[in-house]
């Protein structure tokens, strides 16, 4: 089966508004998705028909919500093949996923001489929240690099783990590059000398089929808003008893089973991370989003994006002076590039003109630049909704683009 | 000319193009002819990092008027900067701490100085209006 582009297309609204006069052209999908009406009418049906706080509730409504929050819960579960639902956290998104395991993790098992190791290739938030936990316990960062086509040196990270190596926090897809990591391999090295692993898929969920079982990793994180759901929901996966053996990390009402002046317990899985009145109508848009992307299937999805990879590649590699970044051979829909002589900046401002989206600047990976040697790139990056025409229509952009540098 | 009658220019300057490509392309070319800055200049210190372009800045005062530079790794946001140079070069600095700045506006260039469009420029006015309150202080 493949995609029927033009059915898919009309299930999100967006994609018919006009930019400056001009159809949108959204390549921007890498830094967040847009969302089909599944999941909105969805989020609208929620807050017209049963909106009420969760859990404890004795009333009707209260019950209404509690079950699709608890069931969102269940479908992300089934989605990326976890053992037990508690072992889903809702969480605001990747960031504070990742935050929540450096503080909590970091508080129980991290200690003076102690060492994290995270990659060359991370987003900024899969490198400070590690930073902060290491200050604080005065433990080391190191840094697995990565060679010029954007692969991780993977050979290295055995040299890297010593008996002081606590996690490797690394990245599934690069969010600047699309590098795909080897990540099976990655969770081998490390649990062959006993260390935990964390995957930030914050870039992955929404292109690739994952099975956190089968990969047998520790902790594994995501962004609901990145896989066409809401923001500011998002999922902690970790082990059953992992997670029991980490403390809170923050207080507040519901995960507390009793609260006393001299002594507060606390609440069972999940709810023990999930302090205050939880973001569930959100939960159940990610829900939704989920169902959705499982109707598209994740393997139509995959080819798809992979032949508008293909496609974007080759046509953009004929731009004399285009120079693209991250090359790896294992990619998914993200292309990085720049144009000998066009600073990013006027290059996302004139593409903006003519209704493309597309992100530039360091895209929160300033070690990745460094490594280049530049200070940032366009990024066009694309989803299963995109079609070869709209790559033709960015193609002739930069050749426009191109044009107007060129007579200067 | 006062910093009204030049920002009147522009806006009558840029109301003459057809579309937003004659527009940009001349903000090409006024990056391009800008002078920039005098290596000794391109400091640090004159220095304003935003995520998205870098802009390089110098202020002075000489014979009672406002003198400026600047520089910018983007050409676009250079020739908005040639724009701004334009308005308040050789400006007293009590007319640049009162003036209005009205033609960004009007030409239709506001989403470049937008505070989260961190391109360097909203900091540039910022400066530019405070070295007008510094030296209009100093030259009391």
């Amino acid at each position: 089966m493949t995609i029927d582009i033009h059915k898919v297309r009309k299930d999100f609204p967006i994609l018919e508004e006009l930019i400056h006069g001009k159809p949108l052209v959204y390549f921007d999908n890498a830094a967040t998705t847009q969302k089909p009406r599944q999941v909105i009418d969805k989020l609208t049906e929620y807050y017209y028909k049963y909106n009420s706080n969760i859990h404890r509730g004795v009333h009707y409504l209260s019950n209404k919500s509690t079950d699709g929050n608890e069931n969102a819960r269940i479908i992300v579960q089934n989605f990326i093949h976890a053992k037990h639902s508690h072992e889903i956290i809702f969480t605001s998104g990747a960031t504070e996923s990742i935050n929540l395991v450096a503080n909590s993790f970091g508080e129980k098992f991290i200690f003076e001489g102690d060492e994290v190791i995270v990659s060359e290739l991370e987003h900024h938030s899969n490198i400070v929240p590690w930073q902060l936990i290491c200050e604080r316990k005065n433990a080391v960062l190191k840094v697995l690099p990565f060679n010029d086509r954007g692969e991780l040196m993977i050979e290295k990270l055995d040299g890297l783990i010593t008996e002081r190596t606590k996690i490797i926090a690394v990245n599934h897809i690069s969010n600047s590059l699309g590098t795909i990591n080897p990540i099976r391999k990655i969770i081998e090295i490390a649990h062959a000398k006993n260390v935990r692993v964390l995957i930030d898929a914050a870039q992955s969920v929404q292109h690739k089929t994952i099975d956190v079982q089968d990969l047998d990793v520790d902790f594994l994180v995501f962004s609901g808003h990145k896989i066409y759901g809401p923001t500011g929901i998002g999922v902690l996966y970790g082990k059953e008893e992992l997670l029991n053996q980490m403390p809170p990390w923050k207080g507040g009402g519901e995960m507390i089973a009793e609260v006393s002046f001299e002594k507060t317990t606390y609440n069972e899985l999940p709810f023990k991370f999930e302090a205050g009145t939880p973001n569930y109508i959100d939960a159940i848009g990610l829900g939704a989003a989920i169902e959705y992307v499982e109707s598209i299937g994740m393997v139509n999805i995959d080819s798809h994006e992979h032949e508008l990879l293909e496609y974007a590649t080759e046509k953009l590699l004929t731009i004399n002076g285009l120079r693209i970044y991250g090359t790896a051979k294992e990619k998914t829909s993200v292309i990085s590039f720049l144009v000998k002589g066009i600073h990013f900046y006027d290059m996302g401002m004139l593409l903006d003109q003519m209704g493309i989206a597309v992100r530039t600047g360091t895209h929160c990976t300033e070690p990745v630049m460094q490594h280049f040697g530049i200070d940032g790139t366009v990024r066009a990056s694309f989803s299963f909704y995109n079609t070869k025409e709209e790559i033709d229509v960015l193609y002739n952009g930069i050749v426009k683009v191109c044009k107007m540098f060129a007579v200067k | 000319m006062t910093i009204n009658e030049i920002q009147e220019d522009i806006i009558e300057e840029f109301a003459g193009f057809e579309d937003w490509m004659d527009k940009y392309a001349y903000l090409i070319e006024l990056g391009t002819d800008l002078s920039g800055l005098d290596a000794k200049h391109q400091t640090e210190s004159n220095l304003i990092k935003g995520c998205q372009s870098k802009v390089w800045f110098n202020a002075s005062l000489e014979n009672g008027l406002v003198k400026l530079q600047a520089d910018s790794d983007a050409i676009i946001v250079k020739g908005i900067a040639a724009l701004l140079i334009r308005v308040f070069n050789n400006q007293t600095p009590q007319d640049i701490m009162n003036a209005d700045l009205k033609f960004i506006d009007e030409i239709g260039l506001k989403q470049h100085l937008s505070p989260t469009r961190s391109n360097g420029l909203v900091s540039m006015v910022k400066q530019i209006k405070m070295y007008g309150i510094a030296f209009n202080h100093v030259s009391k």
